[in-house]
């Protein structure tokens, strides 16, 4: 597949701070691609400098193969999904999604918007004012208005920040149909490790102005390159410089045998509802949580037991 | 505590109005004395023959027009080029000339214009004193554009250059619509201001531009008069109705 | 934006320029050269100007500005506290009674002061109406001294403290009161040791608004102060008209100006600079 998107050792160097540290990704055509990282990693500015808001130190950014550094915003087949969505307070829905087909001179706007709007299920609030809309109604303007002008590639930078926790986890399914049905590829920025996880094709995961790992969801959860993503994409027990995932760790009065052990001592033991989760204290004074099956029968706090997990389940780190 | 401060409230608004409401009571008295003597529209008729009075009141409303036509564009353009990128300098100078006292920038203008027109030959007139409403009404309405521009999200403006607009496009199509309320805010400050100034109108002043509050002026040191009543009545009724309305309009 | 930007800010570049600095650097000029023997100004260059600044005639003068304007912003202070602490309780009616306070003071500064010259003069209303009910046979002298003047004062700038108070008050979350009282704080307690200090911005916000003007007002105590010269305003006013002596006017002028920019430059490092 081609790159619709390739970044070039971008770096971007603000007084007193570099929030990009030689950047270079590429994106294939019709993926949707996430760039995971915690706030303030730069994955923002990636994205700025991508859309055109910003222009990089150093460094190129190739739309389909050509080189759009220097271009304005306007002159970049790319659109954002803003995280706060930016939509004209002034303009109803329909103002909003023909904003960009009037700025091309589109001659049919009508027919286009009417398209988009029943595709996003907005037919039926052309007429609405955005402070009239739900938060959902709103990302789902924005989504309809940056769509409707079939750009080479949609940012979409945390986009479902804005929503309750509810509506957020079904966004997830709906964001990633929508891309497949529309076929254009997604740059979904976000620090959910969850949303990333479960809505990508790929994923970037940034940490200081750098990125520390490409791969597919499983590629970073399972194989993760370094602590900082081992950390960052879920829980991980450090024992012996090696590290386990709490949920291939067990737990055991006995050492069962043909695993990996360390004898331990039951700290506390915590129910969550659909799993138990026990911490426990090895003789190295490291602690560890192991995630079991609620039938797994309770341990004490006190209790000596051991820990014991797969060879094929440990992460290991130069 | 609440009644003792209901009580207090109402005071205070007292000590605000009852002077302007004495001061209209009075514009329809019979009397030419502070004593009421009975209803009479007197004074207004002789406002109304009072061609110096009209004269004034024509050439205070063409300077407060035309100085606040031409503050405003500058002060709108100003603010929103700071907003885009901050200047010191200017931002300074700006909050400089907010706090300059009147009677030091009347001065400094007639020092100005009197060393140009040594050069030029020109003398003071209208044009001298709508130049100088013009300085001292830009500050004001580059500072009420720029309250409303921080309450504007920036984001928008890169919304619509993401969706395709030049940054003109940009600013004609989404930041100026919004911020429609604000510039007439400051435009109708503006004009009030320009429409009341008498510091630094009489300094630059010339033989045949004589304004309204000059003439008040004129009429109050001279002493007592009912017709400086009706006129201020007049005054005020008239800013104090163009302010409602546009609250009102703010509103809608 | 470079492109467009140079355009937007040309016009506020040009006023900047000749409008604002260049009128600024010619009564600059002036305030360091001599009196020309038919008004106007000679050559030397000389700081005589500034030294006759603190002769004790003018310093005085100096000195009865800087009171009447601390007064001034004291007694608004005062009054403006309980007023703006009523509208921002006054739930629905907020706006009504903002439009109260903002109403008249968007009228006109001339009217508003001729009002007090109405009222007060010798066969004004007030004294006429004492004439009336026998209360008194000579009438008092009302105007043409200080008092009037710091009414004139307190009068005219009372809204600049009122709004950035409500503005602050307004912000005030009632649940901190609540709280306050809850931990045992008695009313006047929760008045000093919460409200006026959450308010801090608010009233320092409105002390530069007010204590600012006050110092240099001209018409005020022109109108209500008689034909003396009372403050800086009217000192600087008499030396380009009736004195002739524009150096000593200018030098007068730019230490005016000096006060006010160096409580400018105060006000903006202060956090209540967001109420400009």
């Amino acid at each position: 597949m081609a790159a619709v998107l390739e970044l070039r050792e971008l770096s971007q160097q603000y007084p007193g701070h570099r929030a990009l540290n030689g950047v270079s990704l590429e994106i294939p055509q019709g993926s949707f691609y996430s760039l995971l990282g915690p706030s303030g990693c730069g994955k923002t500015t990636t994205l700025r400098l991508i859309a055109g808001f910003e222009e990089p130190t150093s460094g190129e950014v190739r739309l389909g193969g050509v080189c759009v550094n220097g271009r304005p915003p306007y002159e970049r087949n790319v659109s954002t999904v803003f995280q706060s969505y930016a939509l004209f307070p002034h303009m109803t829905v329909e103002g909003n999604v023909e904003f960009g087909l009037r700025q091309q001179g589109a001659s049919e706007p009508a027919a286009s918007v009417a398209r988009i709007l029943e595709l996003m299920e907005l037919s039926g609030k052309q007429k609405r004012y955005p402070a009239e809309l739900s938060g959902g109604e709103r990302q789902r303007v924005a989504l309809a208005r940056s769509l409707v002008l079939a750009p080479q590639l949609l940012l979409l930078d945390e986009p479902l920040a804005a929503l309750d926790p509810k509506l957020r986890k079904q966004m997830r399914h709906e964001l990633k149909e929508l891309q497949r049905r529309v076929g254009i590829t997604f740059l979904f920025v976000t620090h959910d490790q969850e949303e990333a996880l479960a809505m990508s094709d790929s994923i970037a995961v940034m940490n200081h102005g750098r990125i520390e790992q490409v791969g597919s969801p499983e590629d970073v959860y399972l194989r993760p390159a370094t602590r900082f993503v081992a950390g960052f994409l879920g829980a991980v027990n450090w024992i012996d410089g090696i590290g386990l995932r709490p949920e291939v760790t067990g737990i055991a009065r006995q050492a069962p045998a043909g695993a990996v052990s360390r004898a331990a001592t039951v700290v506390h033991s915590t129910f969550l509802g659909n799993c138990i989760q026990v911490m426990a204290r090895l003789d190295s004074g490291e602690q560890a949580v192991a995630e079991l099956a609620r039938g797994n029968g309770a341990f004490h706090t006190g209790e000596a037991v051991h820990l014991y997990w797969k060879p094929a389940d440990e992460m290991r780190f130069p | 505590m609440k009644r003792a401060l209901g009580l207090y409230a109402a005071a205070a608004f007292a000590f605000l109005h009852v002077p302007l409401i004495t001061l209209i009571v009075f514009s329809v008295n019979a009397s030419r004395f502070t004593l009421w003597e009975g209803f009479s529209l007197q004074w207004y008729r002789a406002l109304a023959r009072d061609t110096q009075m009209l004269e004034a009141a024509w050439n205070s409303a063409v300077i407060a027009m035309v100085s606040t036509a031409i503050a405003t564009v500058a002060g709108t353009l100003a603010a929103y080029g700071l907003w885009k990128r901050a200047s010191r300098v200017l931002t300074g100078a700006l909050y400089l000339s907010l706090v300059t006292p009147e009677i030091v920038m009347g001065i400094s203008l007639l020092a100005f214009f009197q060393w140009m027109f040594r050069w030029l030959g020109w003398q003071l007139g209208l044009h001298t004193v709508m130049l100088a409403h013009v300085a001292f009404s830009i500050a004001y309405v580059a500072v009420v554009v720029a309250a409303r521009l921080r309450t504007l999200d920036r984001g928008l403006e890169e919304a619509a250059m993401d969706l395709g607009a030049t940054e003109w496009g940009a600013f004609r199509q989404v930041t100026l619509p919004l911020l429609a309320p604000g510039i007439t805010a400051a435009a109708l400050l503006s004009l009030t201001i320009s429409f009341d100034d008498y510091v630094i109108t009489s300094l630059v002043a010339g033989v045949d531009s004589e304004t309204l509050p000059m003439v008040i002026y004129a009429m109050a040191r001279r002493g007592a008069n009912p017709s400086i009543n009706a006129i201020s009545t007049v005054i005020v009724l008239f800013f104090g109705t163009l302010i409602l309305i546009s609250e009102r309009m703010r509103k809608a | 934006m470079s492109r467009l930007r140079f355009w937007f800010l040309l016009p506020a570049r040009v006023w900047l320029i000749f409008l604002f600095a260049f009128p600024l650097a010619i009564v600059c000029a002036y305030s360091l050269l001599e009196r020309g023997t038919y008004g106007g100004v000679e050559l030397p260059w000389t700081l005589e100007n500034y030294q006759r600044l603190f002769d004790p005639l003018y310093g005085v003068i100096f000195l009865r500005s800087f009171g009447l304007a601390l007064a001034a912003t004291a007694i608004c202070l005062l009054l403006a506290f309980p007023l703006a602490l009523f509208i921002s309780r006054a739930g629905p009616r907020k706006n009504l009674y903002l439009h109260l306070v903002i109403l008249p003071f968007w009228t006109s500064f001339l009217v508003r002061t001729y009002a007090w010259l109405f009222l007060l003069r010798d066969t004004g209303l007030l004294n006429t109406l004492l004439q009336k009910m026998k209360l008194i046979s000579q009438p008092l002298p009302l105007l043409y001294n200080d008092g009037a003047v710091l009414l004139g004062l307190v009068y005219g700038f009372l809204p600049f403290m009122v709004l950035p108070l409500y503005a602050t008050l307004e912000r005030l979350d009632p649940v901190l009161l609540e709280a306050a009282a809850d931990l045992g704080a008695r009313p006047w307690t929760v008045f000093y040791r919460v409200i006026v200090p959450l308010a801090g911005p608010g009233i320092w916000a409105g002390s530069a608004l007010v204590f600012i003007p006050c110092l240099g007002a001209y018409l005020t105590p022109d109108l209500l102060g008689g034909g003396k010269t009372v403050m800086i305003g009217n000192l600087v006013q008499n030396q380009f008209t009736t004195a002739r002596d524009w150096p000593f006017g200018a030098a007068a002028s730019l230490a005016l100006m000096a006060l006010a920019a160096g409580l400018l430059a105060v006000f903006m490092r202060s956090r209540s600079r967001e109420f400009l």
